[in-house]
């Protein structure tokens, strides 16, 4: 067993547990010695815990948890952030190094076991690895790098001020004498951990790879070469492998089910019955039968041979285009008031001119490229399960609790992420590998989703009806502002029946919309969630940024005006928004909003810079047009300038896209353009052609040939990110989702200046097709 | 029994014929750089060369590749230095990667039969390979740079 672990681990992903690794550690006389659990640095329980703080299990600084260094002078640095793309295995250990004057190119990179009280929190979700961890990772490189001086000048008999560890050396400064850091690290590993106040960190004008070009990411080699390990990848002696049925309706369950054909399949295996969640389902899985074979394709066929006759419950009548009819319906009647600023009523009855509009956005579903998938295997009470997880820890805790272990007794490892975007901070499937194991008699079993699988038994994007409704006076300024915004909530996984969008919804540019107006009437009209409703990539930013970017392009048209001043004069001066006074239950993406307020500044002037880098205004081609959208996200500000090109058939194509992006300072820009890059792919995914819809409570789309998304040919042809340049005395914001709110608008707007058509409903699939 | 070639070496298999190439390497070979992102033939992450065509494995049964010779991802170079492999590293294409041994496979076929595309043979071929990451823009400049080399 322990071979093939080491096996896992040389061939793509290393992962660190507390049994094993460190023990291993201990006697190559590295600097772990032993984990000592710090206490949680939170605040006072009676005041309000802001950003990392307010994360389960907060930061961890300390060195012991994530640096070990080998007499050779190899020095593995823990990555206790899950990997889907964003870099954040290749960035997290490089502020170590930074910190830490290591040579980059003798670091290796370990991956975390799900374990927050040693790591601290490692929800890879929300945009907010490097935002939480930058401080607490650098202080984690700068206490080795002082525990190295330290073992350098002891050894010389020489005060530490006379020594400065520098690329991977501790030199003494008056002799010029050298001792490597592979030398020091067992004298290192017996010193006590510096205080966290007496740290020195570097001056940020010493950075040898924070913020610098150049940086390749670190599983690239295995990625290219086919040796990277996947969940879908693992692979242990004995394994079986487990495809499940699920019910196809949320709420529904087995009513009875016949395998007598599946048993006759070759390479059967067993029939594992997986037991209908509870409700509200948070993230158990669905229920259902899982077939347990020797290879998928056993199981596949298997699966294919059940005769299930299924309890479809209470969601067997949701309909996806009744259903937008009766969110229609409820956005055109008053909602539940979120803010009101001023008179709406009245400013909007006496306005000059009047515009009202409806824009819509369906389900989506995430479609990771590595469809989910856990393996879990059971001896003699433990519990190890490897799987592709943004939440190891709450899949720790889920395997634990169905297995009814103690939750020392289950370790959750962590494969690199074939892509997460919300979907795997859900880890229901590492509890269908458990039960499957636990069927079998502890046997390791692989489960796996096939597309089909993934595409309908996701946790959806929520479906949106946002209406808005605006007055402008008779010089075409804005003088009433009324958005309605109808959508099922996330929280209806967690609460019985809730019908509003919960802060963490309304707080993603619905309550904080921008704009100087003095009167204004956010209100969320009620509805109830007929599926199971996820995090997407962004979440609730897609449907307001949209409805709001695109409103704002048909205001500016309307007053016969250029869409970038008439944005510029609606986002009004330069000034710290008083959303917070104003909405009691703000939330600003879990952080203080007055320590990341809401900076109509920095949005201006993101705006201005996108507009300057893709020269707004410049003359395109009959047929093109060019769109605009800005805002604000995960504490970051984006501003996007598409050009959009409509033919005779139109047919819609994009030849350019430049996206601007204000997150503070950054760590590793190559990986901050790849997510911009990534996230108009996406974005342009929403606009054009994703939707998962509802019939008899069941998904209509199956795989990837009937739930489209974007293809190379799509593409843009050239896609230009521009990064606002910060020092390191700001704070970061978010990258991973903040790219994806402006694209949909701003090609829908593009569109509009192409064609005239004002596409209103996404996607926009045939809607501006000729025949 | 059924006799094929996976990366030079000779295999038998004596399984269900109809089972796709895909499951065959992944689950009975090991070899799991080939990946599964579909099942029909939608997204191009299992692409593998069958005598040094670009296929889908997970709609190609081991029947249909009896007798020929299967390259995939492990066997395209024994270093993993052919100048895909090098250009995807050079660009630094992958971000999550699990397509991208799909679409290296695919673009070292496009290669082979079109050493030096243009922007329209390149997504004219790689239109069938998904990326959800979004890496098309480093994907074209990957493959011109491989094919400069």
């Amino acid at each position: 067993m322990t071979k093939h672990i080491r096996e896992v681990a040389s061939s793509g992903i290393e992962n660190v547990s507390r049994r094993g690794v460190l023990k291993g550690m201990l006697t190559t006389g590295g600097l772990v010695l032993a984990v000592t659990i710090l206490p949680t640095r939170f605040a006072r329980a009676d005041t309000p815990k802001w950003g990392a703080d307010g994360m389960p299990h907060g930061t961890v600084n300390n060195p012991e948890a994530f640096i070990s260094i080998a007499p050779d002078g190899t020095v593995t640095i823990v990555c206790h952030r899950s990997e889907m793309g964003q870099g954040v295995r290749t960035g997290m250990p490089l502020i170590v190094a930074d910190e830490l004057e290591a040579d980059w190119g003798r670091v290796k990179v370990a991956q975390a076991t799900g374990d927050e009280v040693k790591f601290g929190n490692q929800d890879t979700d929300g945009s907010r690895s490097t935002r939480h961890f930058i401080k607490p990772m650098r202080q984690c490189g700068a206490a080795a790098r002082m525990m190295l001086e330290e073992a350098a000048a002891k050894r010389w008999g020489v005060s530490v001020s006379d020594v400065e560890a520098k690329n991977h050396e501790v030199v003494q400064k008056s002799t010029g004498k050298k001792l490597g850091y592979g030398e020091l690290a067992a004298d290192a590993s017996k010193l006590a951990v510096p205080a966290t106040d007496s740290l020195r960190l570097k001056d940020p004008a010493q950075f040898r790879y924070i913020g610098k070009e150049g940086t390749n990411i670190v599983d690239g080699f295995n990625i290219t070469t086919g040796r990277a390990i996947y969940g879908q990848d693992v692979r242990l002696p004995g394994q079986k492998y487990a495809v499940v049925a699920r019910p196809p309706v949320m709420g529904g369950k087995v009513a009875s089910y016949d395998a007598t054909e599946t048993k006759k399949v070759p390479g059967f295996v067993q029939i594992v019955e997986i037991p209908a969640p509870s409700y509200p389902m948070a993230f158990q899985p669905s229920g259902g039968i899982a077939v347990v074979a020797d290879n998928t394709w056993a199981a596949i066929q298997g699966r294919k041979a059940l005769k299930i006759v299924w309890d479809d419950g209470p969601h067997a009548t949701y309909d996806s285009q009744a259903y937008r009819a009766a969110m229609e319906a409820t956005a055109r009647q008053p909602g539940k008031v979120l803010r009101s600023d001023g008179d709406f009523a009245a400013a909007f009855a006496s306005a000059d001119k009047k515009v009202e509009a409806e824009y819509y956005i369906p389900h989506n579903a995430h479609a990771t490229m590595e469809p989910p998938s856990a393996t879990c295997r059971i001896v003699d009470g433990k519990a190890e399960v490897w799987t592709s997880v943004q939440s190891p820890q709450a899949a720790h805790d889920l395997v634990a609790k169905y297995l009814g272990l103690p939750p020392e007794n289950v370790t959750v490892n962590v494969t690199l992420l074939g892509g997460g975007f919300g979907r795997k901070s859900k880890p229901d499937f590492a509890v269908e590998a458990a039960l499957c194991s636990k069927g079998i008699g502890g046997a390791p079993v692989k489960v796996v989703w096939t597309r089909e699988d993934d595409i309908r038994n996701d946790f959806y994007h929520t479906v949106s009806v946002e209406r808005l409704e605006a007055g402008l006076d008779k010089d075409g300024k804005v003088v009433a502002w009324r958005h309605n915004s109808v959508a099922p909530t996330i929280f209806s996984l967690f609460a019985p029946d809730p019908k509003h969008e919960a802060p963490l919804e309304q707080g993603m540019g619905l309550v904080d919309m921008p704009f100087a107006i003095s009167n204004i009437s956010i209100e969320n009209g009620e509805a109830e969630a007929h599926t199971k409703i996820g995090w997407w990539r962004s979440v609730s930013n897609v449907p307001h940024g949209f409805a709001i970017q695109s409103f704002v392009a048909e205001l500016a048209h309307a007053a016969g005006k250029d869409q970038k001043a008439f944005l510029l004069d609606l986002i009004g001066p330069p000034r710290i928004l008083d959303v917070p006074e104003k909405v009691k239950s703000f939330w600003d993406y879990g952080e203080n909003p007055e320590v990341y307020p809401i900076d109509t500044g920095r949005l201006r002037n993101v705006l201005e810079f996108v507009a300057e880098k893709a020269d707004w205004g410049r003359k395109v081609p009959p047929g093109h047009g060019l769109g605009l959208a800005v805002h604000r996200s995960f504490v970051s500000y984006v501003a996007a300038v598409i050009e959009a090109a409509v033919d005779e058939k139109g047919n819609v194509t994009v030849p350019r896209v430049d996206i601007a992006v204000d997150c503070g300072p950054t760590v590793n820009p190559d990986r901050v353009r790849s997510q911009f890059e990534g996230a108009v792919i996406m974005g342009l995914g929403v606009g054009l052609m994703n939707e998962i819809s509802f019939k008899n409570g069941k998904v209509q789309q199956s795989n990837l040939d009937d739930y489209l998304v974007l293809r190379i040919s799509d593409a843009p042809k050239e896609t230009h990110v521009h990064i606002v340049p910060h020092g390191y005395d700001m704070l970061l914001g978010g990258v991973g989702e903040p790219g994806v709110p402006p694209v949909a608008p701003a090609l829908m707007n593009a569109i509009f200046a192409a064609s005239g058509k004002r596409i209103r409903s996404l996607p926009l699939g045939q809607q501006l097709a000729k025949a | 029994m059924l006799t094929l070639k996976v990366n030079g070496q000779t295999q038998t298999f004596d399984g269900d014929p109809s089972m796709p190439v895909l499951w065959y390497l992944r689950d009975v070979l090991g070899l799991t750089g080939t990946k599964f992102g579909c099942g029909v033939a939608a997204c191009g992450a299992c692409t593998i060369h069958l005598d040094g065509d670009a296929v889908r494995s997970c709609v190609t049964s081991v029947s249909d590749a009896n007798g020929k010779s299967i390259t995939t991802i492990e066997g395209l170079d024994p270093e993993g230095n052919h100048p895909v492999q090098k250009a995807w590293r050079a660009v630094n294409v992958p971000q999550c990667g699990y397509c991208q041994a799909g679409q290296i496979m695919q673009a070292a076929a496009l290669l082979k039969q079109t050493p030096h595309p243009t922007d329209a043979d390149i997504d004219g071929t790689m239109f069938g390979n998904i990326c959800r990451c979004g890496t098309y823009q480093r994907i074209r400049a990957a493959i011109k740079q491989a094919a400069g080399a």
